[in-house]
């Protein structure tokens, strides 16, 4: 007998691509990372048919969780037809033959790139997010050990550093995506690259959010209903971008997060960021029947609920008062 | 020292004068018998330092003599191999300090101790802004107000005589002599009891020196904050010091007033170091 009779038969790759290993190994990790909110939790990460720094953390944690009953969304700065986007959603389909979407209502799962859905996620829904770097103290402490102590002692002093240089140079909170966050009132996290605008939509949220780097095997969660605060001076409130003037050149919607299109003449126009949420406008004003989703932010620029926001709903009513 | 034993004539023969503060208060600090090993090199080797509030206390030695890690030492910023280490603060007065865990340790670095480097990247973040190195000393104490920062660190900045109009220029912009007032301007920010000075004006010209050194002495004068120096330079320890001690080898050679040590130096060393320099 040789070796040869004795080993598996071929059959090409395995359910979703991952070993069972390799996905028994990440599930477990994303428990871990449920269990301690905004903990990051080292992780052994695979070798894709994609290239890391293109969504391989995301990638492994969809792969390691998708059915054959689910239906996946994938979107790229909001976009769903981007060539990133499109080709991770046919490996996923292709591998573990769940169906696709890009209807944020209907899916289950949503990987994303540097945006959330302009509609609110819902309970069971699950948010896989990529992320580049997932250490928020690195600006301020370059040596990783010694940033994991400073993580294990809760001593997060210098992160306002960050914050302070920014006003003092600025007058303002700069910084635009991935701003730092406190979950669950203990780790301070990286949230990717989402626009401040979208950073309120982890606060309390119904959905679960999973955060995963491949290049840098790191993994880390928000749980369903969980605090998650941006870390703020008492005296200068965090606050969104106002895009209150802008307006979809598709489809006339205000404050939604917009992407600004420049033209020859030096002009902008803009457009919605979410082209899934756009697509159900359009197909909504052609008289198709959609059912278009409540957003976090209404059509006043209000958020759905009372969060940490207050400041800046004031400051809009101010005007009017 | 005489007026327990009859404070009666002292008063009738001095009436004007105070009892030399060494008299009349315990010292702030007291560490004996500091010991410390890099393998096999006895770098400290058994000193004791006991300085008294709002006193400068000098230390002087050649490169490698020590110096530098007792001042590491009494900043609790590595482990001592022996010895004890007093700070008489209330809350802290029976306590040993090296045998404090690393987060009381971190607290009494940060409330009671400030420190000024010699090479100010160790001490300063090169690429924030001034006020900004001083407002991360009121940071780790929680302090989480934008508008206090600011206006504490201003303040800080300014009792250290640094420019005002320069506040928000990051150090790496700024001349030696500016970057050692942002280190001072950071190590009192939180008004400490002691404040060591490693080198503080090594490597500054030495009009430069002479104005650094101005601003210690008036800090010093204003605050009554206990001072230890560290330095090669005897010029430096005569114009700032009011003790001073000479170490050689990790060991004190000679300790005793700067005047005193300086004039008529009894150890071959300590006369050697003062001709050297004279």
């Amino acid at each position: 007998m040789s070796l040869i009779e004795l080993a598996q038969p071929n059959q090409g790759y395995s359910y979703a691509f991952l070993d069972a290993f390799a996905k028994r190994e990440l599930r477990r990790r994303i428990l871990k990372g449920i269990a301690i909110p905004g903990y990051q939790v080292p992780y052994a990460s695979r070798e894709l048919p994609i290239a890391r720094g293109w969504g391989t953390g995301g990638l492994q944690v969809t792969l390691s969780l998708v059915g054959p009953d689910d239906t996946v969304k994938v979107i790229d700065q909001g976009a769903d037809d981007s060539v990133n986007a499109a080709n991770l959603r046919r490996f996923i389909t292709r591998m573990s033959g769940a169906e696709t979407t890009t209807d944020a209502n209907q899916a289950t799962i949503i990987q994303s790139r540097h945006r959330i859905t302009e509609e609110i996620l819902r309970e069971g829904q699950t948010l896989v997010l990529q992320v580049p770097n997932p250490e928020p103290l690195r600006r301020v402490e370059p040596d990783m050990a010694k940033a994991r102590i400073l993580h294990a002692d809760a001593d997060y002093g210098q992160m306002w550093l960050v914050l302070y240089e920014q006003l003092v140079r600025f007058g303002r909170y700069i910084q635009g995506a991935s701003y730092p966050v406190m979950v669950h009132e203990r780790f301070v996290m990286a949230p990717s690259p989402i626009p401040r605008w979208d950073t309120p939509d982890l606060h309390q949220s119904a959905h679960l959010t999973l955060l995963s780097a491949g290049r840098e095997k790191r993994l880390y969660a928000v749980p369903p209903y969980t605090n998650v605060y941006p870390l703020e001076f008492t005296d200068v409130p965090f606050e969104v971008e106002d895009q209150s003037e802008w307006a979809c050149r598709t489809t006339g919607e205000r404050n939604k997060f917009m992407n600004e299109l420049p033209q020859d003449d030096g002009s902008s126009v803009f457009e919605l960021s979410d082209t899934g949420y756009m697509e159900k406008l359009v197909n909504h004003q052609r008289g198709e029947d959609v059912t278009i989703g409540t957003t976090y932010y209404d059509s006043e620029g209000q958020f759905y609920h009372d969060g940490y926001l207050k400041p800046r709903r004031s400051r809009q009513e101010s005007p009017d008062a | 020292m005489t007026d327990t034993s009859n404070p009666g004539a002292v008063v009738k023969s001095h009436p004007m004068l105070d009892a030399p503060i060494i008299n009349r208060v315990p010292p702030l600090v007291v560490a004996r018998n500091l010991t410390k090993y890099y393998g096999s090199i006895k770098a400290v080797d058994g000193v004791d330092v006991i300085a008294y509030p709002g006193e400068i206390l000098g230390i002087v030695g050649e490169s490698g003599s020590g110096k530098s890690t007792v001042l590491r030492l009494l900043n609790l910023e590595e482990p001592a191999n022996g010895g004890v280490y007093h700070l008489q603060i209330n809350s802290l007065a029976n306590t040993n300090l090296f045998d404090l865990d690393r987060f009381d340790k971190r607290d009494v670095r940060v409330h009671h101790i400030g420190i000024v480097y010699q090479n100010p990247h160790l001490g300063l973040r090169m690429r924030y802004s001034a006020s900004g190195n001083v407002a991360e000393r009121l940071l780790i104490t929680g302090e989480r107000t934008f508008g206090t920062l600011r206006s504490k660190s201003n303040a800080s900045l300014q009792a250290s005589e640094f420019p005002i109009d320069r506040v928000d220029d990051p150090p790496s912009v700024l001349s030696g002599g500016m970057q050692q007032r942002v280190q001072l301007a950071k190590a009192i920010a939180l008004q400490p009891e002691l404040l060591l000075l490693d080198e503080p004006t090594t490597g500054l010209d030495v009009s430069i020196q002479a104005t650094v050194l101005d601003t210690l002495k008036r800090i010093q004068r204003l605050r009554t904050i206990t001072m230890i120096l560290v330095s090669h330079d005897l010029g430096v320890i005569r114009t700032l010091a009011d003790r001073v001690m000479v170490m050689r080898n990790g060991r004190v050679v000679e300790q005793g007033l700067t005047d005193q040590i300086l004039e008529d130096p009894q150890d071959p060393y300590t006369q050697q170091l003062v001709h050297a320099k004279l």
